[in-house]
């Protein structure tokens, strides 16, 4: 008789060797990449995502993972990122964020807790059990992607600071390193790039401190060493590289809110109803597929996210 | 010195060698377009990548096309001419090829999408609006189009392509998320070169009546 075992074993761990391989590609495209940038005299340094990933061990698979997506091949989720601060190139962050330091690190955690403190990143790291969370992500542009991101739930490290009542709004503060972030020195956004969310979704179990994706420690151009993943609002609600998480009051004041009011709100729920004034959010481009797919109602999560905003209007609360 | 001589009397069949090689120079964006498809060199989202290839290569070339007629003037290389038809019919080719994109791989032939774009995006609308407005010119581009429409009708209807650059700007302006660096590029070189046809429409309209009271030239 055959007795099939159901696995523990994390997508990520099943495929370390297609993702071997495709690291190896991954060198092969950056030296070319790398040859090409040094023709244009800009300098150039090895992408650092292809050095210093730190494999993760013991993670555990997550019930809120989404199944039955192919995941987007790791050298698409690391070179073709928005990350302004190492440029507007979709392809910037990957070749100019070979410099980031990003130990030490520590991210301040204050505003209205009972106990505000400043977490090394170790700390981070070892704070709740590493999961592996596989999500879509949508961007506001018109693509997606389907990462295994390794995180575990804000709600952990929400819990840890014992906010008070006066916390209606987490405001995530990211690096602004005009040494260390090319992007920086040019006033494209006001710097430092900040985020948002209120209280409840912050809480809300699919909301992840993400430390690592593919079973490794972030790569840099996906905000190592530590950001958020909202996998239900577009992709620009989840900051990178946070170095301060305050519980305020007050709606926080968000970057591309700031840029543009009109077409970026503090929701920014993925919502293919309401479309972005300029283009229509009613498709997207899964990054890898030829052709377009229709875009689903809250990324997908309408299960698990909709009543967070019962009884809002979403075209005035996009 | 004697480079600028040179330049300033080339001979027939010097013209129509460096024609040859401009026409082989322009196919260059294209064919590295082809080039990297096959080598896997169009990044993460290929369709991005050469749709916003081509339409930064009609903007090129609209303007590059502008730009014969104010070089021309200052100068003195009379057989730049000869070389304008080729270039504005590049920008045609590259429109042809950006528009071919947009209908075929991002919009898959949904027609019903494709119109309610139009009449929605403004970006859309003015990029559509431009690629219309081409293909008359291209269509009467031919010698024997000019001497049936008459020279001088045959020049007031390609100065369409003043409103064609100016539309395919703001195209390109209206689509970036916010690094309008690029647009801003275009759109200054073209008010350059707008601007010196302004410039020299007015002179000689000043020198053309100058019993005329100073003020009216304001």
């Amino acid at each position: 008789m055959l007795i099939k075992r159901v696995s523990d074993i994390v997508p990520s761990e099943i495929t370390p060797e297609r993702v071997y391989r495709e690291r190896r590609q991954f060198v092969a495209g950056a030296l070319a990449l790398g040859a090409a940038a040094g023709a244009g005299a800009l300098g150039f340094s090895m992408p650092r995502s292809v050095s210093a990933a730190a494999k993760l061990t013991n993670l555990l698979k997550s019930p809120l993972s989404t199944t039955g997506e192919d995941l987007t091949a790791l050298k698409d989720v690391t070179t073709y990122n928005n990350y302004y601060e190492f440029g507007t190139g979709k392809e910037d962050p990957s070749e100019n964020s070979g410099k980031l330091r990003v130990r030490p690190w520590t991210v301040a955690i204050e505003g209205e807790v009972k106990k505000p403190k400043t977490l090394d990143i170790d700390e981070l790291f070892k704070l709740a059990p590493l999961e592996e969370r596989v999500y879509r992500m949508r961007c506001v542009e018109g693509w997606s992607m389907v990462i295994p991101w390794v995180g575990y739930s804000f709600s952990e490290l929400i819990k840890r600071a014992e906010p008070t009542g006066k916390a209606k709004y987490v405001e995530f503060v990211t690096l602004s390193d005009s040494e260390q972030m090319p992007g920086v020195r040019m006033p494209i956004l006001d710097w430092p790039y900040l985020e948002g969310l209120r209280m409840d979704e912050a809480m809300h179990p699919l909301t992840i401190v993400c430390l690592g994706l593919y079973g490794e420690a972030l790569a840099n151009p996906n905000g190592a060493p530590v950001r958020v993943v909202i996998p239900w609002k577009y992709g620009f609600k989840s900051g990178k590289t946070i170095v301060k998480i305050r519980f305020v009051e007050q709606q926080p004041k968000t970057t591309w809110m700031l840029a543009n009011p009109h077409e970026y709100g503090f929701y920014s729920n993925v919502n293919p109803e309401v479309d972005h004034p300029r283009w229509s959010q009613g498709r997207e481009r899964r990054i890898g597929e030829f052709g377009k797919r229709r875009t689903l109602m809250f990324n997908g999560y309408g299960d698990q996210v909709a009543q967070l905003y019962t009884g809002m209007d979403l075209r005035k609360f996009f | 010195m004697r480079a600028l001589n040179t330049l300033q009397k080339l001979r027939p069949e010097q013209v129509s060698r460096l024609k040859a090689a401009l026409f082989i120079a322009c196919l260059i964006p294209v064919l590295r377009l082809g080039w990297l498809a096959l080598h896997h060199g169009l990044g993460a989202n290929p369709i991005e990548y050469i749709t916003r290839s081509t339409g930064w290569w009609i903007l090129t070339f609209l303007l590059v096309t502008l730009l014969v007629t104010p070089l021309r003037r200052l100068t003195g290389w009379n057989w730049l001419l000869r070389l304008r038809r080729m270039l504005g019919l590049y920008a045609f080719f590259y429109a042809c090829l950006h528009f071919s994109i947009y209908i075929w791989l991002d919009q898959f032939f949904d027609w019903q999408g494709i119109v309610k774009d139009i009449g929605k995006r403004p970006f859309i609308t003015v990029g559509f609006a431009a690629f219309v407005c081409l293909i008359p010119l291209a269509a009467t581009s031919t010698n024997a189009m000019v001497r049936r429409l008459g020279g001088r009708r045959w020049q007031i209807l390609h100065r369409l392509v003043y409103a064609i650059a100016t539309l395919g700007v703001l195209h390109f302006w209206w689509l970036v998320k916010k690094d309008i660096r690029e647009p801003l590029v275009f759109g200054a070189l073209l008010a350059i070169l707008l601007g010196a046809r302004a410039l020299w429409s007015v002179r000689k309209v000043t020198a053309g009546s100058s019993t005329a009271p100073r003020s009216q030239t304001i």
